[in-house]
């Protein structure tokens, strides 16, 4: 291979071209999708990099077989990845449920858009908020990012990669069409300023018959296949060894809770939140995009002598109710904004509600992206 | 008393001591015709990486095979093989599953891998019927025939698995009934050993599911048929459409030479290597 995985230098660059070129520099060797707007430009720049790096991009026949794809790959060694919009998760999230039980650590970028169905594919609608959590069947729990702009599309695609060799889960990150598509400033740094991690795997030799792969709350060691480990990885109910249980309700019980605990345990590992509201009586609490009309809106309302601040969710799954029962106990008045008609509200108005008022602004016309003047007009009416 | 262990017994989990099959599945002699090829090949499971998807067929070496197994959800083993294959080119990789799994569900992944002739062993148990949920129709049942889901017989005309995958631009397409244990071990020799997407169909007895509700009979007799209606290749040929219908054919129905798709993505990294900047 002659190519360079990080391409350090300043460029004005596509969101979905920096998640691209975060996933090469995080070490991505195979990715596997199918096109749908407005995530495709990921996948042309993967298959145009990958294969200079020495690594492969697959062009599917749907979206089922490129989640497939990647988590065998993922059980070979490799870090994998796939991009698509939301009618390519609906697709997948059978085997995104699959990915969770037998614990393989993949990146799935949703470059989310107008929705339900096929609805309006260059819109920018963050409208699969929940469905990134809750969307494959059963209890788990689920990593995803919520990058704001292309500098992030790099920086969070890399994060994604860590969280996922780190806690061997998929990640999700959860962009959308305006993210995907704005064209900024990003800045590459150089490889040695550019932290990744690659998972445990058990020690070369170990007895297979010894090896505790699975269901580790502290993350097993992940018997990859090809090294003599005889692997059984199986989505169904097993034990920390990868046997089946298919009769044992304790069985099922230890299986589901320690998927969920693995997760739950290292929360504040892996939560992060940007936040501005010290002295604020109104925090305006958003993610993604939306953070900017936020941060835009909370600028005006402080020119006008009116306390705000923010509090920006980058992680959104695991729930940061921590960091919003924190911020609530600190204001009066809490006001969420998203592009939908209020997908994350509900949990954020569960936390904050005890001790704040809570209240809920979408944009005037959903996939507009709030208008700073109007945010500014709502903190006005909640001042009063 | 000095113990008597089967040769390929060395091939199984150390921790598996029973079987989930019914009595009389063809399950069995699929299990050894795979075990006894690569024994004869001098393999050893090691070399292997074994994938399987939803169904009784799907359960042959999970967890029974002392080896790497990824048992996959309905459907889907072969798109999670192609992944395996990706990553590992060098091991060979084998999908063992049911006529469900790969040609109803799972169809999409089984005629888009033939095309894309990437290297892989597929074995698919035909039954006819899904087994494991109670015996309802599917894609390979015989028109006509009274299952769970058709109790008034069906209605849809049935797959040719192995033609639709000849057709589909596979390697290497043969087809055998677990009355041909010896041919169906020397087919699986050559599978695993073909530069390209290899696929093998086993039409087998499910006498529980299939046996019991269309009056097929017991194991005994479904083989007993298999016997009296398989009909070499070039038997067949000589036959009429409607006589061959009525037959199963079997034997090597496809063994040619075509690119492979991991050796063309080498060529592809040695390309985009070369025009990088």
């Amino acid at each position: 291979m002659s190519g360079k995985r990080v391409l350090t230098g300043k460029y004005f660059m596509m969101g979905n071209t920096a998640c691209a070129e975060g996933a090469i520099a995080a070490g991505c060797e195979l990715a596997a999708g199918y096109p749908i707007t407005p995530a495709t430009e990921i996948a042309n720049r993967l298959a145009e990099r990958l294969p200079q790096v020495g690594g492969v991009f697959l062009q599917m026949e749907d979206e089922i077989s490129s989640i497939a794809a990647i988590i065998g790959a993922s059980w070979t060694g490799k870090k994998v990845m796939t991009a698509t919009s939301g009618p390519g998760i609906s697709l997948m999230l059978e085997n995104i449920g699959f990915a969770v039980g037998v614990e393989t650590p993949c990146v799935i970028v949703n470059v989310q858009r107008g929705a339900p169905t096929t609805g309006m594919p260059t819109a920018g609608v963050t409208g699969d908020m929940v469905q990134a959590k809750r969307g494959s069947h059963g209890d788990y729990e689920i990593i995803a990012l919520c990058p704001a702009s292309p500098q992030e599309m790099f920086d969070h695609t890399v994060l994604a990669f860590n969280y996922a060799e780190n806690y061997r889960t998929p990640v999700f990150v959860l962009s959308d069409a305006f993210v995907g598509h704005m064209r900024e400033e990003v800045v590459i740094p150089e490889p040695e300023r550019i932290q990744t991690v690659y998972r445990k795997i058990p020690e070369a030799g170990a007895d297979p018959r010894k090896i505790k792969g699975f269901l580790d709350e502290d993350v097993a060691a992940m018997p990859i296949f090809g090294r003599g480990f005889k692997a059984h990885v199986t989505s169904s109910c097993h034990n920390e060894y990868g046997q089946r249980n298919l009769s044992d309700l304790e069985a099922l019980d230890n299986f589901v809770r320690r998927l969920s605990n693995k997760i739950l345990k290292h929360k504040d590992e892996i939560v992060l939140v940007e936040k501005d509201y010290e002295g604020a009586e109104i925090v305006l609490v958003s993610y993604g995009a939306v953070s900017r009309a936020a941060a835009m809106a909370a600028v005006l309302a402080r020119k006008e002598g009116i306390p705000v601040g923010t509090l920006r969710l980058i992680t959104v799954w695991p729930f940061p109710g921590e960091e919003i029962e924190k911020m609530a106990r600190k204001a009066k008045n809490v006001i969420v904004l998203e592009n939908n008609l209020g997908q994350l509200f509900p949990y954020i108005k569960a936390e904050a509600a005890p001790y704040a008022e809570v209240s809920f602004q979408p944009p005037s016309i959903i996939g507009q992206i709030h208008d700073p003047e109007a945010i500014l007009k709502k903190i006005r009416e909640v001042e009063k | 008393m000095s113990e008597t262990i089967h040769p390929l017994h060395r091939f199984f989990r150390p921790s598996v001591t029973s079987t989930t099959n019914c009595p009389g599945c063809g399950n069995g002699i699929v299990v050894q015709a795979i075990l006894q090829a690569i024994d004869d090949l001098g393999m050893d499971l090691d070399d292997f990486i074994f994938v399987t998807g939803i169904g009784c067929a799907a359960w042959i070496p999970s967890p029974l095979f002392n080896a790497d197994v990824l048992h996959t959800t309905h459907g889907r083993p072969i798109a999670f093989a192609l992944g395996i294959k990706m990553g590992l080119p060098g091991k060979k990789v084998m999908v063992t599953s049911g006529d469900g799994d790969l040609a109803a569900i799972g169809g999409n992944h089984l005629i888009h891998n033939a095309r894309r002739n990437v290297e892989m062993v597929v074995i698919c148990l035909n039954n006819s019927i899904y087994g494991m949920t109670g015996g309802q129709a599917g894609p390979t049942t015989p028109m006509g025939l009274k299952t769970t889901s058709t109790p008034y017989g069906t209605y849809e005309s049935p797959f040719d698995i192995s033609q639709l995958v000849i057709a589909a631009g596979a390697s290497f397409v043969a087809r055998w009934t677990t009355f041909h244990p010896r041919q169906l071990t020397a087919s699986i020799k050559k599978a695993i050993q073909k530069k390209g997407f290899s696929f093998i169909e086993v039409i087998t007895q499910c006498p529980v599911q299939f046996g019991k509700k269309t009056g097929a009979g017991s194991a005994v007799q479904m083989m007993r048929e298999y016997k009296e209606r398989a009909i070499s290749v070039k038997e067949a040929a000589k036959l009429s459409e409607e006589e061959r219908a009525k037959r199963i054919v079997v034997g090597e129905l496809l063994d040619k030479a075509k690119p492979e798709m991991v050796e063309e993505i080498e060529k592809i990294k040695k390309i985009a290597a070369r025009e990088t900047p």
